[in-house]
């Protein structure tokens, strides 16, 4: 299993281009919001960029909210999977989720990050990457020197 | 984050547009037709002016529409990441567009709309907050007075959420009073820059927009559309075409431009310096450059942002700005001026922008009062400070004033260069091209280019490029040239793409993406409909009282040297004519029947 980690922010340029591609990839959609990953800029272009995202937690307290079975845990490595047919809207996983990674539309339907990386090839600094959840890393971003992964 | 309704309107035939009247606080949402004749962006801009403009009452009355369009491809493909303004200007009197990008652009897409237009005046300072599901006219009189960065600060805390998926425009105190080319500010790093939008904003007692890019567009039912837009998105990100752009950004520029003697120094007293070296894009880049930052929908990230780190106090106590710079307002803020230190550049970029004026025409219009104070028609106790070529305290001090019109002299330059001289004198060395030049002297098809333009804008032609490679006056092959590409750049301004992605939008790469869409007439009439909107924006800009036949372009142009040698400027007189009899024509021709 894969997971994916915005490892070095430091580097974005708040194009869009990583939610633009999830929601045309994952939800086929066009949107900013209906999107696994969304880029802020909370206090102004000027304080940089920070993504939220999926930290695949494991156990994931989202699924735990879940009263339907909808959002369950992937097979191994945190985060996880929504199912929409069986969602009833109650937005419970959005409330329970740390970090504010789960989006709701006007629906109440969640949008969340299944850490496939189809966003990656579309940012035009290598800020995203997608890692082995075995390797357990940690969520610290270029900062602190996470190495590429090895080709 | 409502997927926008697909079924209750045809995005393909008709535009949607928000129009909001201040003095009423409301708004109403327009259907309007005329998407195959007028595209969008400028063609739309153009069309609601037709509609909504008062072409004989001056800028300022209130019911002067202020128009915000942008294109078919917004939001769906990238690069398509601008915003036309449309406005009777206040510098000139006429009709006139500025174009920015920031978030504006994506914000008006995912709000639901094609263009917003704003009419009439607020009783008290207001800000318009718009979304896919919220229209509200705020009073907050308590922001009137405060610069751009504090006005964006507050506006974000009292427009709250929607982080990183909102646009914010606002005006600073010489948009508030109404300077003629106050600009208007958006998401600090942008500007509606010319021609004064930012006053007619003033005028409105509108101090900002915030528009909530809060809603979803349909999935285009077209199979092919993720694998053209994976197709341009690595045409302008994994070949060489966009590079200039986002490694040393348009300051690139600076060392060609000297070396061809195109490079205008104190206020155009000469075209080369020795001193260019040490404000090239390589300086600005190596030693001030701290961070990229892109419009929405733009993955080149063409904003290059300077870091600014003073000592307010002996004892090392410092404060940083994040000033963005390119290489118009570098010009403007350095050669112009004879400042060649780029931190006091970015410094006098930042006091421009703080005040919310154009940083070009400010610099500019500074350059002249310069050379005023030099021949002793401006003194230092009018200016309220000595300006000298080189020395950059003395122009903070007057763009503060400029800001916020403190004397006479001031509320006569903030209305131009040219205002100013025609009561001071010096009108010889204004150096003001429909407005204040760009930074560009590569000789006379540029000068007649900015001189009769529609925006009066370096942009409206590649003019200044045409000039480095042609040396033989030809008028005809120089009007041949000059109209064509007014008429291709047309085209991206309707879509309105960014000028920079023109490598790559070409004509049948934007007919399939349009077609990919569902536009399938405009793909096919490129040609007519730019043709048309070209007609249009001249009819208009004709109509509003603008007479090509009439412009005149200062002593100072034909004083100097470029590459090509000393100007001719009877020829550029010549060419001068020629064009504005051409560009009177395209306005009786074909007179539009747009939306009409
Ligand atoms: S959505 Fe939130 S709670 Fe659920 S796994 Fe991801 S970070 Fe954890
Ligand atoms: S990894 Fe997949 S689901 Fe997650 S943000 Fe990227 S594209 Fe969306
Ligand atoms: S694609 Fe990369 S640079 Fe662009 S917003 Fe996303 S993380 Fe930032």
């Amino acid at each position: 299993m894969k997971v994916h980690r915005a490892a070095r922010m430091e580097r974005c340029i708040g194009c869009h281009a990583c939610s633009l591609a999830c929601a045309r990839l994952v939800h086929k959609t066009i949107s900013w919001n209906a999107s696994g990953i969304r880029i802020k800029s909370s206090g102004g272009v000027t304080s940089g960029y920070q993504a939220v995202l999926c930290l695949a937690c494991d156990p994931p307290p989202c699924a735990a909210a879940c009263p339907t079975g909808a959002m369950t845990p992937r097979k191994s490595g945190g985060g996880v999977l929504h199912k929409r047919s069986v969602c009833i809207r109650c937005g419970k996983c959005a409330a329970a989720c740390p970090v504010g990674a789960i989006a709701l539309d006007d629906q109440q339907a969640p949008y969340v990050c299944i850490h496939c990386g189809r966003c990656i090839e579309f940012c035009p600094h290598g800020c995203l990457e997608l890692f082995d959840a075995e390797e357990k890393r940690p969520l610290c971003q270029e900062a602190c020197h996470v190495p590429p992964v090895a080709e | 984050m409502s997927p926008l309704s697909p079924n209750s309107f045809d995005r393909t035939a008709c535009f949607r547009v928000l129009v909001v009247d201040l003095a009423a606080r409301r708004g109403d949402v327009v259907i309007l037709d005329g998407r195959d004749q007028v595209m969008g962006g400028s063609g739309l801009a153009a069309l609601l002016y037709q509609k909504y403009g008062l072409p004989g009452e001056p800028a300022f009355h209130p019911g002067q529409p202020l128009i915000f369009a942008i294109g078919p491809l917004t939001g769906a493909f990238p690069l398509m990441s601008k915003t036309v303004c449309g406005f009777k200007s206040p510098y000139v009197e006429n009709y006139a567009e500025s174009h920015a990008g920031g978030r504006s652009a994506l914000s008006l897409r995912f709000a639901g709309y094609d263009a917003l237009v704003i009419t009439g005046r607020a009783a008290a300072p207001a800000a318009v907050v718009l979304g896919s599901r919220t229209l509200q006219v705020v009073d907050v009189h308590y922001l009137w007075g405060a610069d751009i960065f504090t006005a964006g600060k507050l506006l974000r805390k009292i427009v709250p959420g929607n982080s990183g998926h909102r646009s914010i425009l606002r005006i600073g105190p010489a948009g508030e009073n109404r300077q003629a080319y106050a600009c208007i500010n958006v998401d600090t790093y942008r500007h509606f820059g010319r021609l004064g939008a930012g006053a007619v904003m003033g005028a409105k007692n509108l101090k900002g927009v915030v528009i909530h890019g809060d809603a979803d567009l349909p999935f285009p039912e077209n199979k092919n559309y993720t694998k053209l837009f994976a197709d341009i998105h690595s045409k302008a990100t994994a070949t060489d075409m966009m590079e200039k752009y986002h490694n040393l950004g348009t300051p690139v520029n600076v060392l060609p431009l000297n070396e061809l003697k195109s490079l205008p120094w104190r206020n155009l007293q000469a075209t080369a310096d020795p001193d260019a070296g040490k404000i090239s894009g390589e300086e600005f880049a190596d030693k001030l450059l701290m961070s990229n930052a892109a419009c929405s929908g733009c993955p080149v990230g063409c904003i290059h942002v300077g870091m600014l780190r003073e000592m307010f106090s002996d004892k090392h106590r410092f404060y940083i700005r994040q000033v963005p710079y390119d290489h118009e307002p570098n010009f403007a803020c350095g050669s112009m001026l004879g400042v060649t230190d780029p931190k006091e550049i970015l410094a006098l970029i930042d006091a421009a922008d703080r005040q919310g004026l154009d940083a070009i025409s400010a610099g500019v219009a500074l350059a002249w009062a310069t050379e005023a104070m030099q021949k002793g028609l401006v003194t230092p106790e009018t200016a309220l400070t000595t300006l000298a070529f080189g020395e950059p305290e003395g122009y903070k001090t007057a763009l503060y004033h400029l800001g916020h019109m403190t004397n006479d002299f001031y509320a006569a330059l903030g209305r131009g260069a040219g205002y100013a001289a025609a009561q001071y004198g010096g009108g010889d060395f204004a150096c003001v091209l429909g407005q204040e030049m760009a930074g560009y002297a590569t000789g006379e098809t540029y000068f007649v280019s900015q001189t009769i333009g529609f925006r009066h804008s370096h942009l409206d032609t590649g003019a200044y490029s045409f000039d480095q490679k042609n040396k033989d006056q030809d008028i005809e092959a120089t009007l041949k040239f000059l109209l064509d590409d007014e008429r291709e750049r047309v085209l991206l301004n309707n879509l309105v793409s960014c000028l920079f992605a023109r490598g790559v939008y070409k004509p049948a790469l934007i007919a399939e993406a349009l077609d990919c869409l569902g536009f399938s007439t405009l793909a096919h009439t490129l040609d007519e409909t730019s043709e048309t909107v070209r007609n249009l924006r001249w009819k208009l800009k004709i109509q509003t009282g603008f007479d090509p036949a009439t412009t005149r372009i200062p002593k100072r142009f034909s004083e100097i040297v470029t590459w090509k040698g000393a100007v001719d400027a009877d020829y550029m007189e010549r060419l001068r004519t020629a064009y504005a009899q051409k560009i009177i024509a395209l306005a009786g021709e074909n007179a539009p029947a747009a939306g009409t």
